[in-house]
């Protein structure tokens, strides 16, 4: 008797202190002050931060937002995020999306409906490709936040050497003529890995094809793909050609932004297809003393690459839209809060601070946006132009078996690669086959 | 062919032998039990955290189950296995999954033994400065040794292409992680560089182990060193050998940070716990991921089995009981 007693008073004390634990964490969020918005950032350079602090006092008490980080990958991004949901996650109220996996959000159901309201006050104004973006079955399912696209980068001194007019449209033929006459590099990405299927995606867009014909199809067994097409073999050609004439340079099959960006502030860059960060990049370079100021000098954009003189580009289009979440204990709130976020006051600061392109047209013209970036109104048009990737709820699938079927890009076979990855998707989506 | 060892009795303890198993004493039924009381509760835990989760997977893999569609779970019995064990990608990554083992168990055993002798013969003055520098990789975590040796090959911020630019066959555009065998080299290599530490610590009890009498009797029979290492050291250190050969290749056969890593299972350099993850977390296919999980499990069981049985290794000798 005597001896149980301070054992079982031992265990009760503990016992308290973990309840009591659970309960303080429990409550951190929730009782006393205004409830608090829990938003899933990707990692940026402190934009998403700070904005939502500036959400969080133009609230005035109604709500606070909290930012909590994700991977830097953004197909890890969606793998925390739905391991999350789909244990019906209530602390997820706002996350940033990478569009390509919207469509699989959305048919989940991880998404909480957006009232035809705030969709029309949210997508008012919004470019094209981004609006189509954060649509899924005709219907919005996220806010766009900022739209991303990828311009042609090139050196002033290369492409006058080599003779190119670029204030004309050029296409892949002549970029990789011209870089090989010069003996400089084009650079690409050709790593294994989601900015692969983007340069895919953008070359089979470009060519007048897409890459899965029915996006409509309700079951993955129905999918059909536009890879043996015209388009499909034209696309496929255009990376035979960059691999082949060596001008991708020698890591062209571990190629992925960062590494391209690199090689362009080098000696043998000639041309890039990019993402507009590498503008920012290099001014911050040179203000940190590891960039000549005269390379920034030297750079000079344009719309992106065509596959055929007389037929538009449609280049990448990538950025990020805000989704509420379905099991959000403040859905209004949260919606709320997605409107503040993507206010135009917002999207310019995140453009001039971070580098992330605005959704909103009139951003633009915002004169503090022109004098950071003067590549501003080729972003737009580009933006205007661009196509998103695939959308189906089976996204992933379809990226991973373009991306194992046109790596390397040296081995591609215009004739081949598009049947062989047809059959692969296809064989997987029907689960006859692994990925 | 004579090799040297004690007579089982004048080791440490005598081994149990198999027909004594009927007339067991009152003295060590008591021990079981106290065995069974001491060791029973980590059981239980061992069932909670291993044996629920492999039921549980071995349960999924009998279905067709999306993580983000559940209400379409459906059962489709062995297909799962059935599309795995006709699909060339798992034949790939069982054999570079293999492949990883075989090499860095067999490089790690050499050279894990030529640093456990040296951790043995060291002066015992910087002894216990050797010690924890032939350990200090064993404690890197393997993620960011990874890194290191992704870094250190890498194109861009690589130095290994500068340094050995000189041998054939590198130069500054060597792309390391570009093709399967180049990529797998570094693999191995960062394996080795890690794990080495392990295997030589289970080797360096394992010479401890062995009587120095023996070593004394082989010197006064005019033995030279490669005499005595073959016929003495090595024989008498068997077992330990064993079983830092199964941890050790049970543990490389499973072999996944440094492949998600350096390479991302690009250029056909997936191994089989890569290919789990990829299903599972990437693609979300629980039945299909599990499926694969399952097989991982059977050829883990497999290894252990072929060691077991194949070369007799007594895991209990290795204690210093046998």
């Amino acid at each position: 008797m005597s001896t149980t007693r301070p054992r079982r008073r031992v265990l009760r004390a503990v016992l308290g202190a973990a309840l009591a634990a659970g309960a303080l964490t429990a409550c951190s969020s929730g009782s006393g002050g205004p409830p608090s918005l829990t938003w899933y950032i990707n990692p940026d350079s402190g934009g998403q931060a700070e904005i939502a602090k500036r959400c969080t006092d133009a609230a005035q008490g109604r709500y606070t937002i909290r930012t909590a980080l994700l991977p830097r990958e953004s197909s890890e991004q969606r793998q925390q995020l739905i391991r999350r949901l789909a244990a019906n996650d209530s602390s997820i109220d706002i996350m940033s999306l990478d569009p390509p996996y919207i469509p699989e959000f959305a048919e989940a159901g991880f998404l909480a409906p957006i009232p035809q309201d705030v969709a029309g006050r949210v997508s008012e104004g919004v470019v094209d490709s981004a609006l189509k973006g954060a649509t899924w079955r005709d219907e919005l399912v996220t806010v766009p936040f900022w739209a991303n696209t990828q311009l042609l980068w090139y050196r002033k001194s290369v492409a006058e050497a080599a003779g190119l007019d670029m204030t004309k449209p050029v296409t892949w033929d002549q970029l990789v003529r011209a870089a090989e006459s010069q003996g400089k590099q084009l650079g690409v990405q050709g790593i294994r890995a989601e900015a692969l299927t983007v340069w895919v995606n953008a070359l089979v867009a470009s060519a007048g094809g897409s890459i899965i014909e029915n996006s409509d199809a309700r079951k993955p067994e129905d999918i059909e793909l536009g890879l043996v097409s015209q388009a499909g073999v034209a696309a496929a050609q255009v990376m035979k050609e960059v691999a082949d004439s060596g001008v991708g340079g020698p890591a062209l099959s571990t190629a992925g932004e960062d590494a391209n960006v690199n090689a362009f502030e080098g000696p043998d860059a000639g041309f890039m297809v990019n993402w507009p960060f590498v503008w920012p990049r290099a001014q911050s370079g040179v203000e940190g003393g590891t960039l000549d100021a005269a390379v920034p000098q030297d750079y000079g954009w344009a719309l992106y690459p065509r596959v055929t003189a007389d037929q538009e580009s449609h280049p990448p289009y990538g950025g990020i839209n805000l989704g509420v979440g379905a099991f959000s204990a403040h859905t209004d709130l949260a919606l709320a809060a997605t409107e503040c976020i993507v206010s135009p006051e917002n999207q310019a600061y995140y453009f001039v601070s971070n580098g992330n392109p605005a959704a909103k047209e009139s951003v633009y013209t915002d004169p503090e946006v022109v004098k950071e970036f003067p590549m501003a109104p080729v972003i737009l048009e580009s933006l205007r132009l661009a196509v998103p990737r695939p959308q189906t709820p089976y996204y992933s699938e379809v990226s991973e078996g373009l991306q194992r079927e046109y790596h390397p890009p040296s081995s591609v076979d215009p004739q081949r690669t598009g049947r062989e990855a047809t059959d692969l998707i296809t064989a997987v989506l029907q689960k006859k086959e692994l990925l | 062919m004579s090799t040297t060892t004690l007579p089982p009795g004048e080791k440490t303890r005598p081994a149990p032998a198999r027909g004594r198993r009927a007339g067991i004493s009152d003295r060590s039924r008591a021990e079981r039990k106290l065995g069974w009381m001491l060791a029973g509760p980590a059981f239980a835990v061992m069932l909670l955290v291993t044996a629920y989760p492999i039921l549980q997977a071995v349960y999924d893999s009998l279905f067709d189950f999306r993580l983000t569609d559940p209400e379409n779970k459906s059962f489709t019995g062995l297909s799962n296995y059935s599309v795995i064990l006709t699909d060339r990608i798992w034949w790939t990554s069982l054999a570079v999954t293999l492949l990883i083992t075989v090499v860095t168990v067999a490089v790690e055993l050499v050279l894990g033994f030529a640093l456990a002798l040296v951790m043995m013969k060291a002066l015992s003055a910087i002894r216990p400065v050797i010690r924890a520098a032939i350990l200090i990789p064993y404690a890197v975590i393997t993620v960011v040794s990874a890194f290191a040796w992704q870094y250190a090959f890498s194109l861009d911020s690589g130095f290994v292409n500068s340094w050995l630019g000189w041998l054939p066959g590198i130069s500054a555009d060597t792309d390391w992680f570009g093709g399967t065998w180049k990529s797998l080299f570094v693999v191995c290599i960062a394996e080795i560089w890690k794990t080495t530490p392990f295997i030589s610590l289970l080797l360096l009890a394992g010479l401890a182990q062995v009587p120095e009498v023996l070593q004394e009797a082989a010197k006064v029979d005019g033995a030279t060193w490669w005499q005595r290492m073959r016929r003495v050291t090595i024989p008498n250190m068997k077992a330990a050998i064993m079983v830092a050969l199964l941890f050790r290749s049970l543990d490389a056969f499973r072999v996944f940070d440094s492949i998600f890593i350096m390479t991302g299972g690009a250029n056909n350099t997936e191994t089989v716990s890569f290919l789990a993850y990829r299903q599972t977390i990437a693609r979300l296919e629980i039945g299909l991921g599990s499926a694969v999980s399952v097989l991982l499990f059977v050829c883990v069981v497999l290894i252990c089995a072929l060691f077991i049985k194949g070369f007799k290794v007594d895991l209990a000798s290795a204690r210093g009981e046998g």
